[in-house]
């Protein structure tokens, strides 16, 4: 997509064709002759997998769509009948609902991958921003996602999400109602949300067309986050990540597998299998999984408009994060104290993740009732949401900006194949990256 | 709140053994039991699908709707009536004689006057009720849950229908329940509000509209296996957990395929990657 290019059309039709639509020329330096960093661990091959899954979603998406009914009132059945009558309609169904729950676990894998990394770095800012817009293009596209069936757990998760931007003051009242199509949730809104569910995945590929490019131009990061210096550090991305990454892939779909095929319905909650009933609410509205940390967040604050402007800040906060961090140092293997925190950081996503998924009332230790603090219960879900939601805020507006100008990193290496070299794994000194086909 | 908190902890198990299933918060863990179709390889018992259905047919039926259903859904591959000679479920003969003892309401073509005709295999399992104020009006106010998805619609599916169906008891003294309402330990609730025993010990479970609907030999089965609440509520639970996957046996077939493949093509793949990277130190 950029740069020099390697490419030396063969065939006649080739030679024709590259003066007119080099997009043979674009696809073998994109992913063939591309030079990649020979060090990048299986952490790296979630890019790769997140594509996969993009293409799943779309296949099995379209597929679904020819049979699915946006009517409130024939949704739910429509959505059985393709699970009954169907020829493998089960398998797409399948596929499709616990693929959007494997896009996130890859997606959230590769977030985190870009954080510790220090992806997001100079010159990948652009890199880092797209893909923070790919994950937000992605949340409401499976939100909306889920609202298709018409479950309890739909209807009620979709007043919920739709309800919060009445929080916001003067237009919320009106905004509401002009995203519901009406003055609740109803069919006007089922049918936009499956126009939009529709539509937003291929805006998703189309950004992530720009994503690879995005990541073209500088190239890849790799563990030690420092740049490629010669030839040396790099192998072509095919063969030698066309495996690699087909390889992560293909254990990834072992997994993906798992669900689909022996616990289909593990991730979602048992009452969106009750049609939706507007005059029944469900004992404990619960999102999908994969919301529940920034559905804490959005919990553990007293005021709505405070919850709701907080729970976006916590996705707002990843856009200016290549502004955040002061380090000059990509990779967290040589910052071993932000290393600490990255870690904590982690640990923080995961409970409240935890606390999403509980009664924010309820004791984190059952049957202790002894953490009070003038009128707060400190042993309860609320709590634990409200410090893993400071420290989630304090670990970028605090941590990176501050850790940057006071820790003293470890030396980096000087060059990628230097630390690969000394590695004890590695091959003997002089051996050098050979085309597969000899020996 | 140190009784809510309490009360609380009494179920905490429950919510650890299940993070984001809260819907049964209060009720009694499920029983232990076993079914043909549990794991990853268990598949649906035909004999049992055979009697679940027939307590379907002469208990549940008669208030529960099955709306999702068909009857040709009963002779399909992995049916209770399936027959592998047969290779169009709807020339199925237990079917079509089971449908035919259902009268379905139509519209003659010729007169447009609504009509009632024997039911064909393919025809849906008819509603117990002309409409949901029928229903209602007829059980105290509670509307029968349609069954066609209830193993799917609740946590521990088969599991939880088993436990409810024999978990009918005598209240514990102290639980103050109208004539129209059940004491059942498996029903989700929360009794703190009609308890007036001690607070430190709320009974578990909920109170349910409908009244205990098995008993001893209430059916007859037909291959001699005893009639017991315990077996009739298994074979019942087999049946609806059938009903509401017919084609969860063709999935975990599939999925075993799946998985062999998928392994194999793993082990070529690391192979394949071990060979193309052996010249690189990386």
């Amino acid at each position: 997509m950029s740069g020099h290019s390697n490419y030396e059309p063969k065939s006649g039709f080739e030679k024709w064709l590259d003066v007119r639509l080099p997009i043979v020329r674009l696809a073998y330096d994109s992913i063939v002759d591309f030079p990649t960093p020979k060090n990048l661990n299986y952490w790296y091959t979630f890019g790769g997998i997140l594509a996969v899954c993009l293409g799943i979603q779309l296949v099995t998406g379209i597929v679904l769509a020819m049979h699915y009914v946006p009517h409130v009132d024939y949704a739910f059945a429509s959505v059985e009948s393709i699970m009954r009558d169907v020829n493998y309609g089960w398998l797409i169904r399948y596929m499709h609902a616990n693929g959007a729950s494997m896009f996130f676990v890859a997606v959230y894998i590769h977030m985190f991958r870009g954080l510790y990394y220090g992806s997001y770095k100079a010159p990948r800012e652009v890199l880092w921003i797209l893909g923070c817009v790919i994950y937000l293009l992605m949340m409401a596209t499976a939100f909306m996602g889920y609202v298709l069936p018409w479950g309890q757990m739909s209807f009620h998760g979709a007043v919920v999400i739709t309800n919060l931007f009445g929080a916001l003051p003067v237009v919320g009242q009106a905004l509401t109602t002009w995203l519901w199509g009406g003055f609740a949730v109803d069919n006007p809104t089922l049918n936009r949300f499956f126009s939009l569910h529709y539509l937003l995945p291929f805006m998703i590929a189309g950004v992530v067309g720009l994503h690879i490019w995005a990541l073209h131009v500088p190239g890849n990061n790799n563990p030690t986050g420092v740049n490629v210096k010669s030839k040396e550090d790099t192998v072509p991305f095919h063969p030698y990540y066309t495996v690699k990454d087909g390889f992560a892939i293909s254990v990834f779909l072992i997994l993906f597998a798992t669900f689909v095929f022996f616990n289909p319905n593990a991730l979602g909650h048992a009452d969106n299998y009750i049609p939706a009933n507007p005059l029944v609410t469900p004992a404990h509205i619960v999102p999908e999984w994969y919301f529940l940390p920034f559905y804490a967040i959005l919990r553990a604050v007293p005021d709505k408009l405070m919850g709701v402007l907080l729970m976006f800040g916590a996705i707002a906060t990843l856009f200016v994060l290549p502004w955040l961090d002061t380090s000059k140092v990509r990779s967290m293997r040589y910052r071993p104290t932000a290393k600490l925190y990255f870690m904590i950081f982690v640990l923080a996503c995961l409970v409240l993740g935890y606390c999403g998924g509980q009664l924010p009332d309820n004791h984190v230790i059952p049957g202790l009732s002894t953490f009070k603090l003038i009128d707060a219960d400190l042993n309860s879900f609320v709590w634990l949401s409200r410090i893993a939601t400071l420290y989630y805020f304090s670990y970028f507006l605090i941590l990176l900006p501050v850790l940057g100008l006071t820790e003293t990193p470890l030396p980096q290496p000087e060059s990628i194949s230097e630390p690969v070299l000394s590695h004890p794994a590695s091959m003997p000194a002089g051996a050098t990256a050979a085309p597969e086909k000899k020996g | 709140m140190l009784r809510k908190g309490i009360a609380l902890a009494a179920f905490g198990l429950t919510v650890l053994a299940a993070p984001v299933a809260l819907a049964n918060a209060g009720a009694a863990p499920v029983r232990e039991t076993e079914f043909s179709f549990d794991g990853p390889l268990g598949t649906f018992d035909q004999a049992q699908l055979q009697r679940g259905y027939k307590i379907y047919r002469e208990v549940c039926s008669s208030c529960h709707s099955m709306n999702l259903l068909s009857f040709r859904n009963l002779g399909e591959k992995g049916g209770p009536f399936y027959d592998p000679k047969i290779k169009n479920p709807n020339d199925n003969p237990f079917v079509k004689s089971i449908a035919k003892d259902y009268q379905i309401n139509d519209i003659d073509s010729e007169t447009g006057d609504v009509v009632q005709r024997p039911g064909t295999p393919a025809d849906r399992f008819p509603n117990p009720w002309a409409n949901e104020a029928a229903a209602r009006a007829s059980n105290g106010g509670a509307l029968p849950p349609d069954l066609s998805v209830i193993a799917k619609a609740r946590h521990h599916g088969a599991h939880y229908i088993y436990s409810l169906l024999t978990g009918f008891r005598e209240p514990p003294a102290g639980l103050k329940i109208s004539p129209n309402q059940h004491y059942n330990p498996w029903f989700p609730g929360d009794l703190t509000s009609a308890w007036s025993g001690d607070p430190a010990h709320v009974p578990a479970g909920g109170l349910i509209a409908m009244a205990a609907p098995l008993a001893p030999d209430k059916v007859t089965f037909d291959d001699g296996t005893a009639s017991t609440v315990e077996n009739q509520a298994k074979d019942v639970a087999a049946f609806l957990a059938w009903a509401s996957e017919p084609t969860a046996t063709a999935r975990k077939q599939f999925g075993l395929a799946a998985m062999i493949y998928l392994l194999i093509f793993s082990g070529l793949l690391y192979a394949s990657y071990r060979r193309i990277w052996r010249n690189v130190a990386h």
